[in-house]
């Protein structure tokens, strides 16, 4: 694959921003997440952690140990170097494990009270709304804005819709959501401004486990709408 | 064997220098807002540098002793008060069971740390044990200290009880005839402006931003927490208006939202954001920063990224000249 618009630029003493680009598409996401890939199986002394967004990579590190472990007088210009190393040395082809997912969701009633008022939006039935939205497949660019929180491409351009003109104090946990071209569902208990169509069975964060968010960035997610008694049975005790 | 909590505060959370390894899951780093002084209490009790204190923000909590302990007070100056008497900050201090810990009115700063040798019986979450109060995520159940909570103790470290055989009394304390200077005003005294770098998107700001950045003051509004101080003052604007898309973001980044307010990001900032980026604060006056507090004006000074790499290089070098002096003046 072809690299073009490649930028390494610093963030600062503490941070090396490597970037392909402005342009939200699956080719350069991956790109991304194959360089990302690379360097936490190749870090240098130093190196605390990566963080992929849509289009970049953030190395973070410590010039403090950077400069005393791997003997130089410059670690900007060390982690800039070995960035555009680890971009030559990736094989952007290479297609990074990326795992499926599928959602349990109940649509509709008091888990998704948008979705009547979506579905006249658009002019459609509820349950059209519900056959769109699980018919689709969502890549997942990255996790961030809170813990567990997807930013999902891919939802069809039928269920486009705006956000809500009032936002939301409160959106319970797990609701599954859409505004604008996007998908999400909410970990945690959040205010926003997104249509609500359901309620997601399972947990998007689970703080105690070994990994604490059940989607990481390549993700493919799918939803499936499942009845009340059903979601009542996953959930058990638990809220 | 532990501490109870007879006030809490206005926002006191346990925190250590972060929780790193987990941003690409959206897990914000946290942590203490003032570092240099959360390691530098930890050195004086005998603790790792990165053991977790409580952070104590502006009204400090009342709190009371069941066992005899090492602690120390660093950061802010909030008038630490042991059983009503005034207790020296930036030392190793002795205390008693029983002991009532208290804090006045803030005198500097805004947020104090107390370091108890041994550190705090909590749980790590994801390897740290830094409250996250938007999550409600380690720390102490996750939030900030309430009435009648009960913080257990780990108990004294070796060096902890080597440290304390070694004080004195002074004032009426078990403690030593000196403190260590923190960096945070250390600094201050040369150089009074916040050191920043160019941000990510400087470029995209027009030649009067630039000028504004360094010659305008900004104020601190009251809405500044640990997630992020938004500033009023200087005139920031992008030469065309223009969306960005969310890429990740760093502790220190000055934002820029369309309204023109500019809005540091802090310990508890989001792993990624959609702001244009003005300016990156250089990590060696993160401290200074976070003891500032709303009402509290600042400038800004440009420098480039590397001489922040070495003011961050001049900063480590101190700490550690600091864990040296300590060890010296603690051996026969």
């Amino acid at each position: 694959m072809e690299i073009t618009d490649m930028q390494i630029q610093s963030l600062g003493e503490m941070a090396v921003q490597l970037s392909f680009g402005s342009t939200i598409s699956p080719q350069i996401h991956q790109q991304v997440r194959a360089v990302g890939e690379y360097i936490e199986a190749h870090p240098f002394a130093g190196y605390e952690e990566c963080v992929l967004s849509y289009t970049a990579v953030t190395i973070l590190y410590d010039p403090f140990v950077v400069r005393k472990r791997e003997n130089t007088e410059n670690a900007i210009q060390f982690v800039m170097d070995y960035a555009k190393q680890a971009v030559q040395h990736t094989d952007m082809d290479s297609v990074p494990k990326a795992d499926e997912v599928t959602i349990p969701v109940c649509y509709g009633g008091d888990y998704g009270p948008d979705l009547e008022e979506v579905a006249q939006t658009l002019q459609m039935t509820p349950e059209e709304v519900v056959r769109i939205h699980t018919s689709g497949t969502y890549l997942v660019y990255m996790i961030g804005f809170c813990p567990g929180y997807p930013y999902m491409g891919g939802l069809d351009k039928r269920l486009w819709v705006s956000r809500r003109k009032t936002p939301r104090l409160v959106i319970p946990a797990r609701s599954v959501a859409i505004a604008g071209q996007q998908a999400g569902v909410y970990p945690i208990e959040t205010p926003g401004g997104w249509q609500l169509l359901g309620r997601s069975a399972v947990d998007l964060f689970t703080p105690d486990a070994d990994t604490p968010s059940l989607l990481k960035a390549g993700d493919i997610v799918r939803f499936k709408a499942i009845p009340k008694e059903e979601y009542k049975k996953i959930r058990g005790d638990r809220s | 064997m532990s501490i109870v909590v007879v006030r809490g505060g206005m926002q006191s959370t346990i925190q250590d220098l972060g929780r790193y390894g987990y941003q690409k899951y959206g897990i914000v780093v946290s942590g203490a807002m003032d570092k240099d002084a959360l390691r530098l209490g930890n050195m004086l009790v005998g603790n790792r540098h990165d053991e977790a204190a409580l952070e104590i923000t502006m009204l400090g909590p009342v709190l009371q002793f069941t066992e005899d302990a090492l602690i120390a007070v660093t950061g802010g100056d909030l008038q630490p008060q042991l059983d009503g008497k005034p207790m020296p900050m930036g030392r190793p201090v002795a205390i008693e069971a029983g002991t009532t810990l208290r804090f006045g009115k803030p005198v500097s700063g805004c947020r104090a740390y107390l370091c108890v040798s041994g550190g705090f019986d909590v749980p790590f979450v994801m390897g740290s044990k830094s409250t996250y109060l938007r999550a409600a995520l380690g720390g102490y159940q996750g939030r900030t200290l309430q009435k009648n909570d009960e913080i257990v103790l780990c108990g004294m470290t070796e060096e902890g009880r080597r440290i304390e055989s070694f004080l004195t009394m002074e004032k009426g304390y078990k403690t030593t005839n000196w403190y260590v200077m923190e960096p945070a005003r250390f600094y201050a005294a040369s150089q009074s402006a916040i050191r920043v770098t160019k941000g990510l998107q400087f470029d995209w700001f027009t030649h009067e931003s630039h000028e504004s950045l360094v010659h305008d003051t900004f104020q601190i509004t009251t809405q500044a927490d640990r997630m992020g101080y938004r500033l009023q003052g200087g005139v920031l604007q992008l030469k065309t208006a223009r969306e960005m898309i969310s890429e990740p973001a760093v502790e220190g980044s000055i934002q820029v939202p369309a309204g023109g307010e500019a809005i540091v990001l802090m310990a508890d900032h989001q792993t990624v954001a959609g702001y244009p980026k003005i300016a990156q604060v250089a990590m060696a006056d993160m401290g200074r920063l976070a003891q500032c507090k709303p009402g509290e004006s600042l400038r800004f000074s440009l420098i480039t990224p590397e001489d922040a790499e070495q003011l961050w290089m001049k900063r480590e070098e101190y700490m550690q000249h600091v864990a040296v002096y300590i060890q010296c003046k603690f051996s026969v």
